[in-house]
């Protein structure tokens, strides 16, 4: 048996076992079966990974059912493995392996267990069906699974009416990128006569320059399909104007921010891009437009993340930041760069998001890192894996000694390439890049200042007053309030000790094997090898520009939190309409409210209203039966109950009957 | 049969008899008795019109018929009676004006 089937389907498996044995099989089950079938599936993962790495495989298919034939639309269910499925599996395997131990100690006081780890593993395997597509519609079929999977987690605390909002909210505004995905696969549909993804790759050269009639317009096909294609790519992986349901998505449990909404789910657009990158490659303007949005994501969601108090949030406009770099070293045609980014990117932001859901476990679900503070002592472990998380996101790493943290090899190599590629629009997102830059380094390092440093503010905390019973008055000078944070259960450490070492070492170790080896990706993206030269060649001030911002971002957060911790007050006071702007993430929520939400809601009331209690109700149901009603009080009036009426009524009947038939 | 006496007079009695018996059970709201002596009429009336055809048309069919009619309105009367009885034993009056439990 092929180890890929043993990958993918063991966790569908796993899931099936625990959803629905759930309270029968109990929680030790539904763990230890999820959990186990992850660290297969995690541990299969490896070697095919290593082996491309070293060049030994080749890209095979594995054919695993036959599923539509109807005229021209003939696709089977394959599984592609080549050297991009190789890193995604490695990528989702591993992390999410590593999130169900977590979940372990994270979830040990939930009711609802199996439910949970069901999720997770259904999770896992629509990803893996995603990355392992060998046709369109069988990457929209993972595509909607995670979608799927990202909803019940969300709101997997149901009861909760914010959770379930925001499940809402992220299912919804997927499906406005979903619209532009599908319309996408029509089209390509449509134009290849084909969704087998290498045909159509194969075919995409050859179509570049022809036209198509869209909308009343003349435009060229591949720009079109490509654009429709990145709007679902927008919608996935939150991309500016549909990326207003990753902050809400934090409502789910942590573990499930860490797996669905840094390390793999949002990635998933990034790799479809990838994935499809021969058929960008014959899109100019379909490149130009990706590599805007992610330059423009990149620098908003850093604004956004440099004011958030909420530390789930914090990481989550910065993980919309750091997958807008990822667009734009894919519009820019550096689609390896991408993935390495992809790749590191999911080692150190699982761990920063699993290190945030450790401390929030230790300050007993507090989030707020207002009330944090001083927390460096009290969970010394935590504190380093959280360390790390930010040497590696900030990219600390110096050029010359070729040594440095797995941001560092990626972002920069993002940079370098941007300002490398060398047109007006990959120029104005290396600008935007190196200013991201610089407000990721700040806001890293205003959340680890604000989290571990300084004295302890916990008892204005409501949970932790909540929990030792104190008012923060009654604690008087003492700002801890006698709470105690208690330092994570081993289940919980172990997943943070080892995405550290991935934090450190994933860029070292494979920067070369990702970024110069054309034979690593051996077609499986399109490689451009002059790029790749001209990237290694650029200045120094550019290999250097993000070093140096990162430097000034954690002066300006040592500054500003640890040197004089009233700068932010005073600038808020100074600058308070741009602190507002910023604070209220560019009132993003506020426009869609009023522009889709509210006329939405107005449409259906309407709808509801007029259309369903007003002509459906009034003449369906309601009219039948205030007719039967009425009808009945008429036919009432002649039971009177004596005799001769009944009498009257027989004998006009009677004569009714002979007079019709006489006549 | 006598000249003077056609089948027209025995038709115009039973029919004299019939309009009786309907305008007994309608316009009478005293006595559910006086209901069952109406319908007596009624069916005398028929009687008439079955045994004057017969005799007219020379077929004793109509008079057989005549004797099954009075046979059911015997037993008819005989129940009804018996009903009534019962029925006074349980509501204490057989007025027909308050005879209207089957009120919808």
């Amino acid at each position: 048996m092929e180890p890929i089937l043993i990958i993918v389907f063991l966790p569908l498996i796993a899931a099936i076992v625990a959803g629905v044995g759930n309270r029968i099989i109990g929680n030790t089950a539904a763990k230890v079966i999820t959990t186990g079938a992850l660290f297969i599936s995690a541990g299969l993962s490896w070697p095919i990974f290593l082996s491309y790495l070293n060049g030994v495989a080749a890209p095979e298919v594995v054919p695993v059912l036959q599923w539509v034939k109807s005229g021209a639309l003939t696709f089977d269910w394959e599984l592609r493995v080549d050297a991009l499925t190789a890193v995604m599996l490695v990528v989702i395997n591993s992390v999410s392996a590593l999130v169900h131990l977590y979940s372990w100690g994270y979830m040990e006081d939930d009711p609802d267990q199996p439910r949970f780890f069901s999720y997770l593993s259904l999770f896992t395997f629509a990803m893996l069906m995603l990355v392992t597509a060998e046709n369109l519609v069988q990457m929209f079929f993972g595509w909607e699974g995670v979608g799927l999977a990202s909803y019940l987690l969300i709101g997997y605390y149901f009861r909760k009416p914010s959770a379930s909002a925001a499940a809402i909210k992220a299912f919804v505004v997927n499906r406005v990128g979903d619209l532009g995905f599908m319309l996408g696969i029509f089209g390509t549909f449509l134009v290849f006569q084909t969704t087998s993804i290498p045909e159509i790759l194969e075919a995409a050269p050859g179509m570049s320059g022809a036209t198509i009639g869209f909308l009343g317009m003349r435009l060229y096909t591949m720009d079109i399909l490509c654009i429709l294609l990145f709007i679902g790519a927008m919608g996935k992986s939150a991309q500016l104007f549909l990326h207003t349901w990753l902050p809400d998505a934090m409502e789910g449990p942590t573990p499930v921010s860490a797996l669905i909404h840094a390390a793999t789910m949002v990635t998933a657009g990034v790799f479809m891009l990838c994935r499809l990158s021969p058929m960008f490659e014959t899109a100019p303007t379909a490149l130009m437009i990706v590599t805007v949005i992610g330059a423009a994501t990149c620098f908003f969601a850093a604004t956004i993340g440099t004011t958030q108090w909420d530390i789930k949030r914090v990481i989550a406009y910065s993980t919309c930041s750091q997958l807008g770099y990822m667009f734009f070293a894919a519009g820019v045609g550096a689609y390896g760069v991408a993935m390495f980014h992809l790749f590191t990117h999911a080692f150190f932001k699982a761990l920063l998001f699993l290190g945030a859901g450790s401390v929030i476990h230790a300050m007993h679900h507090e989030q707020d890192m207002r009330y944090y503070g001083g927390l460096r002592k009290e969970i010394p472990i935590t504190f380093w894996a959280m360390l790390i998380g930010t040497l590696a996101i900030t990219g600390l790493g110096v050029y010359h000694l070729g040594v440095g943290m797995a941001g560092f090899w990626s972002k920069d190599a993002i940079l370098e390439v941007a300002y490398a590629r060398g047109t007006p629009i990959s120029a104005m997102s290396f600008w935007l890049g190196v200013g991201a830059a610089l407000m990721t380094s700040f806001y890293s390092w205003r959340l680890m200042f604000l989290t571990f440093w300084g004295k302890p503010r916990w008892i204005e905390s409501e949970h932790i007053q909540h929990s030792v019973h104190k008012t923060p008055e009654e604690a008087g000078e003492d700002t801890t309030g006698g709470y105690h944070p208690h330092e994570s259960p081993w289940v919980m450490l172990v997943p943070l000790i080892l995405l550290s070492i991935g934090a450190v070492f994933a860029g070292q170790v494979f920067q070369s094997g990702f970024l110069d080896d054309a034979e690593f990706w051996d077609g499986a993206i399109f490689y451009n090898e002059d790029l790749i030269h001209a990237m290694h060649a650029v200045p120094y001030w550019v290999k250097y520009s993000a070093f140096v911002v990162m430097v000034l971002g954690f002066a300006g957060a040592y500054y500003a939190y640890m040197v004089k911790p009233d700068v932010p007050a005073k600038f808020v006071a100074r600058f308070g309409w741009l602190h507002k702007f910023v604070f209220n993430k560019w009132y993003f929520d506020e426009l869609y409210d009023r522009i889709f939400v509210k006329p939405a809601f107005w449409f259906g009331r309407q709808f509801w209203k007029l259309g369903d209690i007003g002509t459906i109700d009034r003449f369906g149901p309601n009219g039948v039966a205030w007719l039967v009603a009425r009808g009945s009080v008429a036919a009432k009036a002649i039971q009177s109950g004596y005799l001769y009426t009944y009498a009257l009524i027989m004998l006009l009947g009677l004569i009714a009957a002979v007079t019709y038939v006489l006549l | 049969m006598n000249e003077f006496i056609g089948i027209e007079h025995f038709l115009v009695v039973g029919a004299i008899l019939f309009v009786l018996g309907v305008l007994g059970i309608f316009i009478n709201r005293k006595n559910v008795i006086v209901i069952l002596m109406s319908v007596e009429l009624i069916l005398l009336a028929v009687n008439i019109n079955l045994v004057a055809f017969s005799a007219h048309m020379g077929d004793l069919v109509g008079q057989v018929f005549a004797m099954l009619v009075l046979t059911v309105a015997a037993a008819e009367a005989a129940i009804g009676l018996a009903i009534l009885v019962i029925y006074y034993r349980g509501r204490g009056t057989i007025a027909v004006d308050d005879v209207n439990r089957m009120k919808g």
